[in-house]
This record gives structure tokens, C-alpha cells and sequence, in this order.
């Protein structure tokens, strides 16, 4: 089956590596299919920033998403202008300090969660909010098994912060009941 | 020979289109690179600037692409092996001296991965609209060799294959990506490095004195010599005879210019590569290559599903174009449907080569993106309705 | 057919001297394309001068030209030789040089094609001061093409390109050279072959980026479109007119039509080159991941 998960935010925030490791677990870790490909240009440089991820058990052929079955979004500006490509039972996950999503239609499954505060609060580290949010993503959508998602964190972020991640990782997961 | 393990970074990797070309060429032995930053290729550059350290490549960020293609041309001749990456504006200012590299018979690699165009055009988005560029770009009569690979997995193994081919036949081999490809990240499984064939250069072994530069045998190639050697030949990019003095006359450039084509025409069998998907009973097949080739088949399935017998011929390499075979399934089809990201270009040799044997469609597109699957259904479908 | 008046035994005794420099020189392609009192072939001469009094490794000199009259240097001597496209010699020289350090290369090309369609690539070199030692013969003019206006065409000379008089201020090659980074900047004339000879000794084994401005005579063009006379009047007037002034600040030695030429020897520096640079600072950041310091360390070992 295939699925399509777009990641956005803003330039800094870590979504392309977002998606790197989302897609490097689905395809070396999970052995599935998996195209990895970003928003360029200077539009995305610093400000608006997305990244989408294919995974799929067959050959992807078509390279982009044309319904994304998950968004994740860290920017209300990511979040406006991707919140329209998700399916009608589509998944929205979002920060709500950052996004705000306001009327959201029926039958899109929404799951809020505080990630940036809880990468400040519990871990001191603004810089993880990404992965809590990675570690959120996986135990929502179970898009990608944890395990792989796990290794592909280790081999994806610097060596003296696999800890530290892992640590963001499993509080983004458990926060989700 | 094998490829040296010291370039070779054995294992499963999560790479995009460019830096895959990076690793294929490091892994090809690729030591001097020259270029200049320009997008959607920049990362193939960066991750070499990164690399080459480590490996004793030599890195150098030129102030233009003009300067970029001709210091790798002079680093072959330097003995190294040698490559350039760029995209549309670049390669427009790179074509003055591919044509010099074609008529030093200079092996080397120049990746191009393409944007939209004409000029600025879509910096940022894909485009297969340089594929005549590739072909015919450089003034003079002249053959090249393209590849033109669809995932990061197949920008590795055709890097490696650009530099075989480069060194095989001594001539300029332009990796033809696309931007979708180059900025694509996907799993690439890098092989170890005595599974990875490395073709060595074709050195000289003459007399000091008896050695001459341009002189040839049956696969019309010459021997090499390289700078150093003690063989004090000369090259120049005018017409020349096989001492590689300059001679301006009728009966010296029908010696030279027709065997430089010949060398690519006569082995092309050697270099042309393409797949071929269900051919036998096809009432139409679908040509296509580089991200297009993807996208095509979903549409084939698509057509498939309705019916409609459709069969598939992807370029692998670009140039030089298989010609005939694509005479010979003209026989027996209804149409070719020609799928590019351009408003017809191989869609024109295509159309050569079937020389109205059977009906040529196009399905283009201006750029930016990739097809639709739908607009490309439909011009099958139009094309299985041809009598 | 002999020249008027000379026998015929003194002519066959004069042509069956090999000329002294023959050895060095592409024979078979002699005669050359050159015109009678053109100031390359002196320049050619004073470089085997200098490789001769170095005894240099010839095997291990390449040399490089770019499209031009000076362009064919590349093609008579017996080097390695390397004749490229217009304006182009820089970046293959670049290469060439960085693929394999151990060679001395030599770009040897016109004013027109190192600072026309090449002068982006004269000021990078400079800039990196890539270990190139650039020789650019200067004769104010395009030859090969007829005659046209250069960057280095004085104010007010005719060419066929500026019929009127020239009214674009020219470039000042040295100035420019010296104040891109060049490590050795010098410029002689085409009379100065002893002290050409010598500066060609000196950026032979100096490491960097080394220029040295040959100003030649261009009597067929240059001078006839400017009613200068003959090659030799030209001589006459460098021999009249040259200023020697070594260590002169290079913005100061303009050259001006109908003026003094200042020649000498301006710069001499010792910048790192590029790639000692590189060996330098990527040793330094990467210590022993560095390839080319470990194969360094290694030959000096031995």
C-alpha cells in the first residue's frame, strides 16, 4: 500500500532530516520502498520548508504526493498551504503552539501534540522538537515500525546526540496514548 | 581493473540523485573534480568537496563552468580521471569545450542535471528539455554518449558506466539527470569495490620516438599519452593529422572528423542500452527515460488494465540512440508514444527512425513537474486507436 | 630561389646549420605562421634560453596556449604541448597542473586571449596564485583576425576595429596581475632578450602564479595601422623609450600610445599556491583523514 507523508515547518526546525529519517527507516530498516524528496529554493531556505515521503511494498513510480495520507506540520504557514493535499480521512499532526488549524474538515483524524515545549521542558533541547514529533508520527500513523525508525535515528543524527534523540524519540511516542 | 576500495563507500545508503552521482564517480576513481555551484546539481559538488579529502581527490571550485569543463579536460590530460556537474545555464556555457574534450579525445564526465528552461527557467524544477543539447550542443560534426538514469540507484551505476565508456572510447560521457532524479532520495546499495569494473586508460606503450598521438586500430580509438610520459606529443583543438600537428585541409579533416563519429557509430552497439517491457504483442509502445520512464508505466499499467497492449522501450543510455530497434519494432506496432519532460525532442528521432512505418505521438510536458498519468493514458489510448 | 646577390654556396652552407635552438623546437612543423620581425618567436627563444641554462627536465614541462598568434607557441615547441580553445588556457593549465603537481606548467598565449575572452580566468588564477608561470606576449593588438582592437590597445591607436582611434581606456596586464595576488610580475620587450632570458629562469622555479608581459612588435598590424614603420623602428623605439625600473608600483607602469614603457621586474612575493594552501589548512582540520598528507608525509619519509 502506498502512503503519502508530507513534513513541514520552517528552515531550522529539522524537517528535511525529518524526512530522511522517516524515509531511510521505511526503506533500509523496513525494507519497503521509500522516495524522499524536498521543497528547494531560496523560498525554502528559511522560511517555508516541507519534505514528502513515499513508502510503499511496491516500485514507486510516481515521484511526488497527490493526496498525502499524513501531514505533519510545525508552521502555520506549512500548515495552510499543505492542510488542502491530505485526503478526505487523511492524518493531521501538528504542534499546537505553532499551528493553529482552525476548522479542520470532517473526517480528517487530527492529533495535537506540544512538541517544542516538551523538547524545552523535558530535555532542555529546543532541537529535538522534530524528532518527538517523529517519535508522535510513528505511534499515530505505525507508518514505519519503531525498531526501524530507532536505527535509522542512530545512523542519521550526530554521533554525541543518539542519546538525546532516542530520548525525544520515545517521548514524542509514548505521548501518544 | 577494480575499482580502488579507498573511493568505494560499500553499503546501504539513503542518497539523492547527485550526491549517488558523487559516490559513483569517487567509487569510479574520479579524482579531480572542477565546478561551479549552480542548482539543482550544487549537492553532487558538495558531497565531492566533502570526499575528496579523505581520498586524495583534488576539489576546486572554478568562477565559471567554462573554466569548470576545461580544467577537468586538462586534468585528464594530467592523467586523472576527471568530472564536471552542472545543470542548463551551465551547460550552455560547458558546450565550447565539450567540443574541445570530443576533439582531443579527452575521457572525462559531465553530469547534467536538468531544470526547466529556456535560459533561468525553473531553477529549482525538473525539465528533460537538453536532450538535443547533449547530442548537438557543441558546433562540428560530433557523436556523444548519454546516460540517462531514473533513480539514485541507476545515477551511481551510470556514473561508473560514464566513466567506463569515457576511457573505453576516449570522449566526453554526459550524465543526463533530471532534477526530480538528482533531488530524489532513495536507497542506493553501493557494491564492494572488486565487484565494482573499473575500465583503465588506454596508455601508450610506443617508442619515445615512434609515438603518434592520433594514430588508430579497428575500434578507432588511440592510444593515449598523458603529460609527464616523456613522449612530448602535441594536441590542439584544431583539425589535426596523427601526429596531432594542425592541418587546415579538405583531405585532413575527412581524416579526422568521420572517424570521431565512426568510433561512437561503429561500437554503438557497445553503448546503447535500454529496457524492453512487452514488445511481442504490442499495439503500442511507450518510449521513455530518466524520471519520465517512471511515471510512463503507471500510465502503461493504467492502459493495460483497460486493455490496451501496450509495451515499453526505457532509455538507459540516451545516445546513442537505438536506432534499430526502434526501426524494427516500428514494423509491427501501431504507434510510439514518446514521453519526455519537452515539447518533443526524442520524440523527433523517434519519428525518424520509424520513418512512417507506424504512427509517432507525443506526450509532452513544458516543465516544472512530472506528467500526469492520466495525459499520458490518453495518448495511448490514442495511439492504440491508430489503424 | 636565393636572395639577390648572396651565392648559392654561402645560402646551402648557412641552412645546413642545424639552428641552435632546433633541438628544442618542433622542426617538421618549421616554417612557422609567423611574419618577419613578430616578437613570439624571440620570446620563444628566450624560453629555451632559460630551460637551457636550467638544464631543465623538459619531460616534466607542458605547456599550454589558448587561440592567437601566440596561440601556436604550444604547437612548435617540443613539450608537452597543449593548444585549446580561445581564452581557455588558464583552466586547462589549472587542471593539468593539479592533476599531476610534479609538472611545470606554462601558459604561453597573446594579450588579447589571457585578458579578452580569458580575463576572468587570469584574475582567479592570480587570485589562487595557481603554480602556473604565465607568459603573455602583448602587441596591442588582435593578429590572427586581422588586426582588431584589444583590452590592451592604447587610447587613441588605430585598429581595424577602432578606425577612428581607440577610445576605451586599455588594461595594464602587471597591475592587474600584481594586484590579484600574483607572487612574480614582470615585464620586458622583445628587445630585452637577455633580461627576459632571466625572468623566464626565475618563474621557471619560483612555485605560484608568476606573469611576466612580453611587449612585442606587431609591424604588419599594430604598426602599419599606426604608422609606427618597420620591426626594427620598433626596436628602435624600445631601445629609446624603455624605463628599467625593478620594484616600480605596478599602477604606475601604464603603458600610453607614443609613451615611455616601464619595464622590470615589479613583483616578487611568496604567497602559498593553491594547493599548498590546501595542503596546509585540509592537514591541519583533517590531520591524518587527509590523503594527500599522508602521501606528503610519506615521500618525505623517504
Amino acid at each position: 500500500m502506498r502512503r503519502e507523508i508530507r513534513i513541514t515547518g520552517f528552515g531550522g526546525q529539522g524537517v528535511i532530516l525529518s524526512g530522511v529519517i522517516v524515509g531511510k527507516a521505511a526503506s533500509i530498516y523496513d525494507n519497503k520502498n521509500a522516495t524522499m524528496s524536498q521543497a528547494y529554493g531560496p523560498e525554502a531556505r528559511g522560511s517555508a520548508c516541507s519534505t514528502q515521503i513515499l513508502v510503499d511494498d511496491k516500485e514507486i513510480l510516481y515521484p511526488y504526493i497527490r493526496k498525502s495520507d499524513v501531514l505533519v506540520a510545525m508552521s502555520q504557514e506549512g500548515f495552510s498551504k499543505f492542510v488542502g493535499e491530505l485526503k478526505a480521512d487523511g492524518v493531521l499532526i501538528y504542534d499546537e503552539d505553532m499551528v493553529n488549524p482552525g476548522e479542520v474538515k470532517k473526517g480528517i483524524k487530527v492529533y495535537p501534540i506540544k512538541a517544542q515545549r516538551m523538547a524545552e521542558t523535558d530535555l532542555g533541547r529546543k532541537i529535538v522538537t522534530n524528532i518527538v514529533m517523529l517519535g508522535f508520527f510513528t505511534a499515530v500513523t505505525q507508518a514505519v515500525p519503531k525498531e526501524a525508525m530507532v536505527e535509522a535515528i542512530k545512523t542519521s543524527v550526530p554521533k554525541g546526540t543518539i542519546d538525546l534523540n532516542l530520548k525525544a524519540f520515545d517521548l514524542g511516542y509514548d505521548a501518544f496514548e | 581493473m577494480k575499482a580502488d576500495p579507498i573511493g568505494v563507500r560499500t553499503g546501504t545508503l539513503y542518497l539523492d540523485g547527485d550526491r549517488a552521482t558523487a559516490e559513483g564517480a569517487i567509487a569510479a576513481g574520479c579524482r579531480f573534480f572542477a565546478g561551479y555551484p549552480i542548482t539543482p546539481s550544487t549537492e553532487c559538488a558538495e558531497l565531492i568537496s566533502e570526499r575528496f579529502p579523505e581520498v586524495g581527490g583534488i576539489f576546486i571550485q572554478m568562477e565559471d563552468e567554462i573554466a569548470s569543463i576545461t580544467a577537468i579536460i586538462g586534468a585528464a590530460w594530467g592523467g586523472a580521471r576527471t568530472m564536471t556537474v552542472t545543470s542548463g545555464p551551465g551547460i550552455s556555457l560547458m558546450m565550447e569545450n565539450i567540443g574541445l574534450a570530443i576533439m582531443l579525445e579527452t575521457p572525462c564526465v559531465v553530469a547534467n542535471v536538468q531544470r526547466g528552461g529556456p535560459s533561468t527557467g525553473l531553477p529549482t524544477m525538473v525539465g528533460q528539455a537538453d536532450v538535443m543539447q547533449a547530442r548537438w550542443g557543441s558546433h562540428g560534426d560530433y557523436e556523444i554518449i548519454a546516460y540517462s538514469p531514473q533513480s539514485p540507484q541507476e545515477a551511481f551505476d551510470f556514473t561508473i558506466k560514464a566513466f567506463n565508456m569515457a576511457e573505453r572510447y576516449r570522449t566526453p560521457v554526459i550524465v543526463l539527470l533530471d532534477e526530480c532524479v538528482g533531488h530524489m532520495v532513495e536507497k542506493v546499495v553501493i557494491p564492494p569495490a572488486d565487484t565494482i569494473e573499473i575500465e583503465p586508460r588506454r596508455l601508450t606503450d610506443a617508442a619515445k620516438d615512434e609515438y603518434l598521438p592520433f594514430a588508430y586500430g579497428d575500434d578507432l580509438v588511440p592510444d593515449m599519452a598523458i603529460a609527464g610520459m616523456g613522449y612530448r606529443f602535441h594536441v590542439t583543438g584544431l583539425t589535426h593529422d596523427e601526429r596531432g600537428y594542425p592541418e587546415m585541409s579538405v583531405r585532413c579533416q575527412e581524416w579526422l572528423v568521420p572517424r570521431l563519429v565512426a568510433k561512437i557509430r561503429q561500437n554503438a552497439d557497445d553503448i546503447i542500452e535500454f529496457d524492453e517491457e512487452n514488445t511481442d504483442d504490442a499495439d503500442v509502445v511507450v518510449v521513455s527515460y530518466g524520471i519520465s520512464a517512471r511515471v510512463s508505466r503507471m500510465a502503461i499499467d493504467l492502459a493495460r488494465e483497460k486493455g490496451i497492449k501496450v509495451g515499453f522501450l526505457r532509455l538507459r543510455a540516451i545516445w546513442p540512440f537505438p536506432e534499430k530497434r526502434v526501426a524494427e519494432l516500428a514494423k509491427k506496432i501501431k504507434s510510439y508514444v514518446v514521453v519526455e519532460i519537452n515539447l518533443g525532442q526524442i520524440y523527433y528521432e523517434v519519428q525518424r527512425c520509424a520513418a512512417g512505418r507506424c504512427e509517432t505521438l507525443l506526450s509532452p510536458h513544458a516543465g516544472g513537474g512530472v506528467h500526469d498519468p492520466e495525459d499520458i493514458f490518453k495518448v495511448i489510448e490514442k495511439g492504440a486507436k491508430v489503424k | 630561389m636565393s636572395p639577390k646577390g648572396v651565392p648559392e654556396a654561402v645560402i646551402a652552407a648557412v641552412s645546413s646549420e642545424e639552428h641552435p635552438i632546433a633541438p628544442f623546437l618542433r622542426m617538421d612543423r618549421m616554417p612557422h605562421i609567423w611574419c618577419s620581425t613578430c616578437g613570439i618567436g624571440t620570446a620563444v627563444k628566450a624560453l629555451v634560453a632559460a630551460f637551457e641554462k636550467l638544464e631543465t627536465d623538459l619531460d616534466k614541462v607542458s605547456i599550454v596556449s589558448g587561440i592567437g598568434c601566440t596561440g601556436r607557441v604550444a604547437g612548435y615547441v617540443r613539450l608537452d604541448s597543449f593548444h585549446t580553445t580561445h581564452g581557455r588556457p588558464i583552466p586547462f593549465a589549472t587542471g593539468l597542473k593539479l592533476a599531476n603537481s610534479e609538472l611545470t606548467v606554462i601558459v604561453f598565449s597573446g594579450d588579447g586571449d589571457l585578458s579578452a575572452i580569458g580575463g576572468n580566468h587570469f584574475i582567479h588564477a592570480a587570485r589562487r596564485n595557481m603554480d602556473l608561470k604565465v607568459i603573455c606576449v602583448n602587441n596591442f593588438i588582435y593578429g590572427m583576425t586581422g588586426g582588431q582592437a584589444a583590452p590592451t590597445t592604447p587610447l587613441t591607436a588605430v585598429t581595424s576595429t577602432t578606425p577612428y582611434g581607440n577610445a576605451e581606456p586599455p588594461f595594464n596586464l602587471c597591475h592587474l596581475a600584481a594586484a590579484c595576488g600574483a607572487n612574480y610580475v614582470a615585464r620586458w620587450t622583445a628587445l630585452h632578450v637577455r633580461r627576459l632570458t632571466k625572468a623566464f629562469a626565475e618563474i621557471l622555479v619560483k612555485p605560484g602564479f608568476c606573469f611576466v608581459e612580453v611587449i612585442t612588435p606587431c609591424s604588419t598590424l599594430y604598426a602599419r595601422k599606426n604608422r609606427l614603420g618597420t620591426g626594427l623602428d620598433i626596436m628602435k623605439y624600445y631601445h629609446d623609450n624603455t624605463v628599467i625600473e625593478h620594484g616600480a608600483e605596478p599602477a604606475d607602469t601604464d603603458i600610453v600610445f607614443g609613451g615611455p614603457i616601464i619595464c622590470g621586474k615589479f613583483v616578487d612575493r611568496d604567497r602559498p599556491t593553491w594547493l599548498e594552501y590546501q595542503d596546509q589548512h585540509l592537514g591541519e582540520v583533517l590531520g591524518d583523514k587527509y590523503y594527500r598528507g599522508k602521501v606528503l608525509q610519506g615521500a618525505g619519509e623517504r
